[in-house]
């Protein structure tokens, strides 16, 4: 469909909307390129100026190319389920062109009031420019009443240029019964990255994560932030391993609450392959403490209430 | 009014059965500044988490206003008002200070408000506001906001457990001039556990526990001269002088 014939109020059920709303923030039609994917199939594609969305011929997706010395744009992708047995692989390339500064505002949610499964597996393949900047903001989310599964795999590698930054934050907070994500990220001289994982589950929901930074270049650098809360009978597993091949510096940072009969397991892993290679990781996992629930309570909060500021503060 | 009335709390330890409070008689009066002093050890901090209840008696009862609250949780009595400061509080990861104050208010607090209270407690305002609770502030700083937090609660009875504990002498005499304000404007009672010279010059009573009993109450007037003879015994001296811990 064509952005002039799309209509967000009218082309969107309410569904539609209140799920883009949850992974997006958008209520509207925005400024800037826009693509929003729904049920299997594209629904709209707009590009602007300095960012064209082109459809893939030979796979579902599109290729995301944006001219360089680009400035301050947003680009919306977002993409929705809202039907039962819906499974799909999705191939997203974005190309960022040298000196580029783009926001990337993408996410998936899936509403399945079904007893079948219901499954995005997004791949994404970022090639950020030299001295280009990148931030790219990603939310999962499920919803729906149906005992079919909401499941959520999403593949990204994300190849930087020499100088360019790249600063991800990919939060899932609800809903998705299974999520296995892979991340591969090659930095290339003086590439920064700063990645940011919030994630919580609940229920018997399951989430992994494996994830490989290679500092190739001399001077790269790269800071993995990961914040859980795992609640009921919920699995999580975060493997990040940051692979120094050069003068670089990374620090992976793994903090998780544990609360009822979660399981829990951060595993991160460093390796250097370079004397000047400096990398460091820390975990920690434990329960909520109790002086910082009994604090707010002595404010007159209830102990659920304390519960639930300390775990959207922890993960905010 | 607080009636506390043959309170006992007791402990396991590898010797056995250990009585933190020893059925303890007590009226904290409304009104008045109440300092507790006495040795480390000697039950000052359970008492307040008793009142506050954080921790449960093992036996005996607690009053309030004539109300026996000895078994509402914690929440139930600081919605009536009463309030506790830590000697050593929590940090919270990703809540600011703002955010703190504004819990601690019952209400999404306006700048100038949090920042009149951060400045009453010798922290320059604006640097703190958007600043997480968290490992990136000192002790000191840490301490400072916990007091500011019950400054933000409209409190009837609000206690202080060792204040100065942390912070640095000149801090130290700021805050006693708050809490000489405070005492005048804004609490209706004020509780304050501390060993400091200075702060037991602002109470109107001074309470002296140790081994988990009154050893003596009465107006300061009347029990502070006592306490470097007496009852030296029950004090720290050095702290008596008027040397700030750091």
């Amino acid at each position: 469909m064509n952005i002039l014939d799309f209509k967000f109020d009218s082309t969107l059920t309410p569904v539609d909307r209140m799920m883009i709303a949850e992974i997006t923030d958008l209520t509207g039609i925005p400024d800037g390129a826009l693509s929003i994917r729904k049920n299997g199939e594209g629904l709209v594609s707009s590009s602007s100026a300095n960012v064209e969305i082109r459809q893939k011929t030979d796979k579902p997706g599109i290729d995301i190319l944006v001219k360089p010395f680009t400035k301050g744009e947003e680009i919306h992708m977002p993409v929705i389920i809202t039907e039962e047995g819906i499974v799909e692989t999705v191939y997203n390339d974005f190309f960022i062109g040298e000196g580029a500064e783009v926001t990337i505002i993408a996410g998936c949610g899936i509403h399945n009031c079904g007893n079948h499964d219901s499954q995005h597996d997004g791949i994404h393949t970022f090639n950020i420019g030299k001295n280009a900047y990148m931030k790219y903001v990603e939310k999962h989310y499920g919803d729906g009443d149906g005992n079919g599964k909401r499941i959520l795999n999403p593949v990204t590698v994300v190849n930087q240029e020499e100088g360019s930054y790249c600063e991800m934050e990919m939060v899932q907070i609800k809903g998705v019964d299974s999520t296995y994500r892979k991340t591969k990220v090659n930095l290339a001289i003086n590439a920064k990255l700063y990645i940011l994982e919030k994630l919580m589950t609940h229920g018997d929901q399951i989430a992994k994560t494996d994830m490989i930074v290679n500092l190739n270049g001399e001077g790269s650098s790269a800071q993995i932030i990961s914040r859980t809360v795992g609640k009921d009978n919920s699995t999580q597993i975060f493997y990040p391993n940051a692979v120094g091949n050069n003068s670089c510096s990374a620090h992976i940072q793994c903090d998780s609450i544990i609360m009822n009969n979660a399981k829990i397991s951060s595993i991160p892993a460093i390796s250097a392959n370079h004397p000047d290679a400096q990398i460091v990781h820390e975990a920690a996992i434990g329960k909520i403490n109790s002086d910082q629930l009994v604090k707010l309570q002595t404010f007159g909060l209830s102990e659920e209430e304390a519960e639930e500021v300390i775990i959207q503060g922890f993960l905010k | 009014m607080i009636e506390l009335k043959n309170l006992s709390f007791t402990v396991d330890s590898e010797e056995g059965q250990l009585e933190i409070i020893d059925n303890l008689n007590l009226t904290l009066d409304e009104g008045k500044v109440i300092v507790l002093t006495g040795p480390n050890g000697g039950g000052k901090s359970t008492l307040a988490k008793l009142i506050m209840g954080i921790e449960k008696p093992t036996s005996g009862q607690i009053f309030y206003n004539g109300k026996d609250i000895t078994d509402l949780n914690i929440t139930e009595r600081a919605k009536l008002g009463i309030g506790y400061a830590f000697q050593q509080p929590p940090r919270f990861k990703g809540l600011t200070v703002r955010g703190l104050l504004s819990l601690a208010a019952g209400k999404d607090l306006p700048e100038d408000e949090c920042c009149s209270y951060l400045t009453r407690v010798g922290l320059c305002s604006m640097d703190y506001l958007n600043r997480e609770v968290d490992s990136s502030l000192s002790g000191g700083e840490v301490k400072r906001i916990e007091i500011a937090t019950l400054m933000a609660r409209e409190l009837d009875v609000a206690m202080y457990d060792e204040p100065e504990a942390g912070i640095d002498l000149w801090s130290f005499a700021m805050l006693v001039d708050t809490f000489k304000r405070l005492a005048k404007t804004e609490h209706n009672s004020i509780i304050i556990i501390s060993h400091q010279e200075r702060i037991m010059q602002l109470a109107d009573e001074l309470i002296v526990i140790a081994d988990g009993k009154v050893q003596i109450q009465g107006p300061k007037d009347e029990i502070f001269p006592k306490l470097l003879s007496e009852f030296g015994r029950f004090t720290d001296a050095c702290t008596l002088r008027g040397e700030a811990k750091e």
